[in-house]
């Protein structure tokens, strides 16, 4: 049982790549975070700093208290599941788990007990003689998970460990990995480029882009409050609908291209920072389900003037819901590096997502009219992109 | 193959007519080799022919090992064959394991170096070789085929093996320093292991080069207790006779290590050994 403390750690290789820039992050005892980030952001590298993999250019690192600096992986009693598992071919399911207590000098009945123990967590018994390469993609992640555990190391470290995996072996795995880390209940630190494993595994998430940690949270404080637009845009799926926007002179409506949306106290209390945009740009957020569709619906067309109006270019239906795919004549916001790479990030200008009830009548072509949820509304800076809150 | 033949074209196939020329091709040499070599010398020069020796006789076999020393050439080239292999492997592993897994400057030239001096032309350099060895008064040893045959394969062997560890992947290495794995153990546990195939190759292309290989072995080894398999027989007999028999008998009993290798080598299952380390 150990925390890990990461204080202005520097990562900068010897090409002079700045991987890492002043990162500081505490995981405490029996914690699950997650690390996120677009590829190449410098999360592994981050991750292989606390393993000893890479060395720390500067800044310190504490495993249980103590700095670790200049310690080897072995003296820091970590252990890291690779992406690609990298299970010894030439062993057995069982000489695998144990090939890190066989080098501890452990006695063979204590491992052999500690294998067997290690695979009944993991559901492995039954092909504990058998070879890696006989093993299907999701029994070797087990395996890779199982050497980590065995060893009952201070910190727990997951490099993607679920990237090489089918879609739906993934989600499997993904209660499982927290099932497991539950039990172990050691300090984890899990590197995925994929936000939605981030948000339903971690006990808290900490975003990083460009070798700088954006924002550090829960999943769902996250998801309410980003920091900033990166971690906005970032965060949810299908990602948060950005628009260039400016506020009135009195900041009480804001203008939407052609259409204005006016602002209630709630939301004004909610953003007393606002103030100070009177007749300024700003950039404007809204989540999918903040845009639910007012068609017919008597009470959303009563608050008429947080409606917005948009012309309908597609819809997905996905039986619970509605994805609305609609345009509106405002200039839409990307954020730099936030699209996954099979995201289509050519974005048509003014485009816009909505997640509505399968009730509503949606039809491609058609005009649509949305009843904004004013409470769920983003502002943020255009020129420093953070969130405007006080 | 989903289809079944049927009949005649079950046996009768192209695949099956290519491997039977194949085989005849190589088998043949060999077939008239091991049934010469218990021919009496009288018989051998028959004509037509005989296509199944007819006295049966071992006696060019106990010639070979009675009259002219045919076990003292077959040991010098085991101890010889042996030792050149061993070292090439030793050093071919420790350099490969450099060149395709750590950081080092100028691996490339280094590699294309290799390259150059492994299509050296022998005949080149057995002159200068053989006054280096004269020099060191080395002649007439095994040393004085152990050392250049080591050099001549060592290039070859570590591109080999360094290909193979170029292909491990970084992970493994990462993987063993975690479970608190030093160094050597780490080569010894983990990338040996799977540099396996390797090794095996480099082995045999060494092992075979240096078990047939006659030039250096006829310049630097004069003397009768020193010589290897290959000038051996080619030393047999007189100006005035040429025993044939014996040379065949010689000759297929230096085919036998080969043979064994390549059945050990055939045992390994090697292709397959690295699947299953990474990836689902």
């Amino acid at each position: 049982m150990a925390t890990v403390d990461l204080q202005q750690v520097n990562k900068v290789y010897p090409n002079g790549f700045h991987a890492v820039k002043d990162f500081s992050l505490n995981i405490s005892e029996g914690e699950f975070m997650v690390l996120v980030g677009p590829s190449g952001c410098g999360k592994t590298t981050a991750l292989r700093m606390v393993a000893g993999l890479e060395d720390i250019t500067s800044g310190t690192l504490r495993i249980a208290g103590k700095v670790v600096n200049d310690e080897t992986p072995k003296e820091r009693d970590i252990a890291m599941v690779f992406q690609n598992y990298a299970l010894y071919p030439h062993m057995t399911v069982a000489e695998n788990i144990g090939f890190a207590l066989k080098l501890r000098k452990l006695p063979k009945p204590q491992i052999a007990s500690k294998v067997k123990e290690t695979a009944e967590i993991l559901g492995l018994t039954e092909w504990l003689d058998r070879k890696p390469g006989q093993l299907s993609g999701g029994q070797r992640q087990r395996v890779a998970m199982g050497r980590a555990i065995v060893r009952e190391p201070s910190v727990f470290l997951m490099d993607e460990p679920l990237s090489n995996l089918d879609a739906k072996l993934r989600v499997q795995m993904r209660a499982e990995v927290q099932r497991i880390q539950r039990r172990i209940n050691v300090a984890t630190l899990y590197v995925t480029h994929d936000q939605i494993e981030a948000m339903t595994m971690g006990d808290r998430v900490a975003v990083m882009r460009s070798g700088v940690l954006q924002q550090v949270n829960h999943p769902q404080a996250l998801y309410d409050h980003p920091d900033n637009l990166f971690v906005a845009a970032f965060i949810g799926s299908p990602a948060m609908n950005l628009y260039e926007a400016s506020m009135t002179d009195d900041a009480g409506t804001v203008r939407l291209g052609s259409q204005e949306i006016a602002l209630p106290v709630v939301c004004k209390d909610a953003h007393p920072g606002l103030a100070r945009y009177g007749g300024k740009k700003i950039i404007l957020g809204l989540r999918p389900e903040h845009l639910p569709a007012a068609n017919g619906n008597a009470a959303a067309a009563e608050s008429a003037e947080s409606a917005l109006v948009g012309n309908v270019d597609l819809v997905e239906a996905l039986g619970s819901e509605l994805m609305v795919h609609f345009t509106i004549d405002a200039r839409t916001v990307v954020a730099e590096g936030a699209t996954s790479d099979d995201d289509d990030t050519t974005a048509r200008s003014g485009e816009g997502v909505a997640r509505v009830d399968p009730s509503a009548k949606a039809k491609v072509g058609e005009r649509i009219t949305f009843a904004v949820n004013t409470a769920g509304m983003q502002f943020f800076d255009p020129e420093t992109e953070l969130a405007i809150w006080d | 193959m989903g289809r079944t033949r049927k009949g005649w074209r079950r046996v009768i196939n192209g695949v099956n007519i290519s491997a039977f020329f194949v085989t005849l091709f190589i088998a043949l040499p060999l077939y008239w080799l091991i049934i010469s070599s218990f021919k009496t010398p009288v018989a051998m020069g028959d004509s037509p022919p005989q296509y199944w020796p007819s006295p049966f006789s071992g006696a060019n076999y106990s010639q070979a090992f009675v009259q002219y020393d045919f076990g003292i050439y077959f040991r010098n080239s085991l101890i010889v064959t042996l030792c050149a292999t061993a070292l090439v492997l030793v050093f071919g592993t420790v350099a490969g394991y450099a060149l395709g897994r750590l950081p080092m400057r100028g691996k490339f030239t280094l590699m294309v170096t290799l390259l150059i001096i492994s299509v050296f032309p022998e005949i080149a350099l057995i002159a200068p070789l053989y006054l280096l060895e004269r020099n060191f008064g080395i002649l007439n040893s095994y040393e004085a085929l152990i050392i250049p045959y080591t050099a001549f394969n060592l290039p070859f062997a570590i591109w080999i093996l360094r290909n193979y560890m170029l292909g491990i992947p970084k992970e493994m290495e990462e993987t063993g320093r975690i479970d608190g794995a030093g160094p050597l153990r780490t080569v010894w546990s983990i990338i040996l292991p799977m540099a396996l195939p390797g090794l095996f190759t480099a082995g045999i292309f060494c092992f075979t080069a240096c078990w047939t290989e006659f030039l250096m072995a006829l310049t630097f080894e004069s003397v009768n207790n020193w010589r290897t398999i290959p000038v051996g027989i080619a030393e047999f007999g007189t100006p005035l006779e040429v025993p044939y028999g014996t040379i065949f008998a010689a000759s297929v009993v230096a085919v036998v290590p080969i043979g064994i290798l390549v059945f050990i080598f055939r045992k390994f299952v090697i292709s397959g050994l690295t699947s299953g380390a990474v990836k689902g």
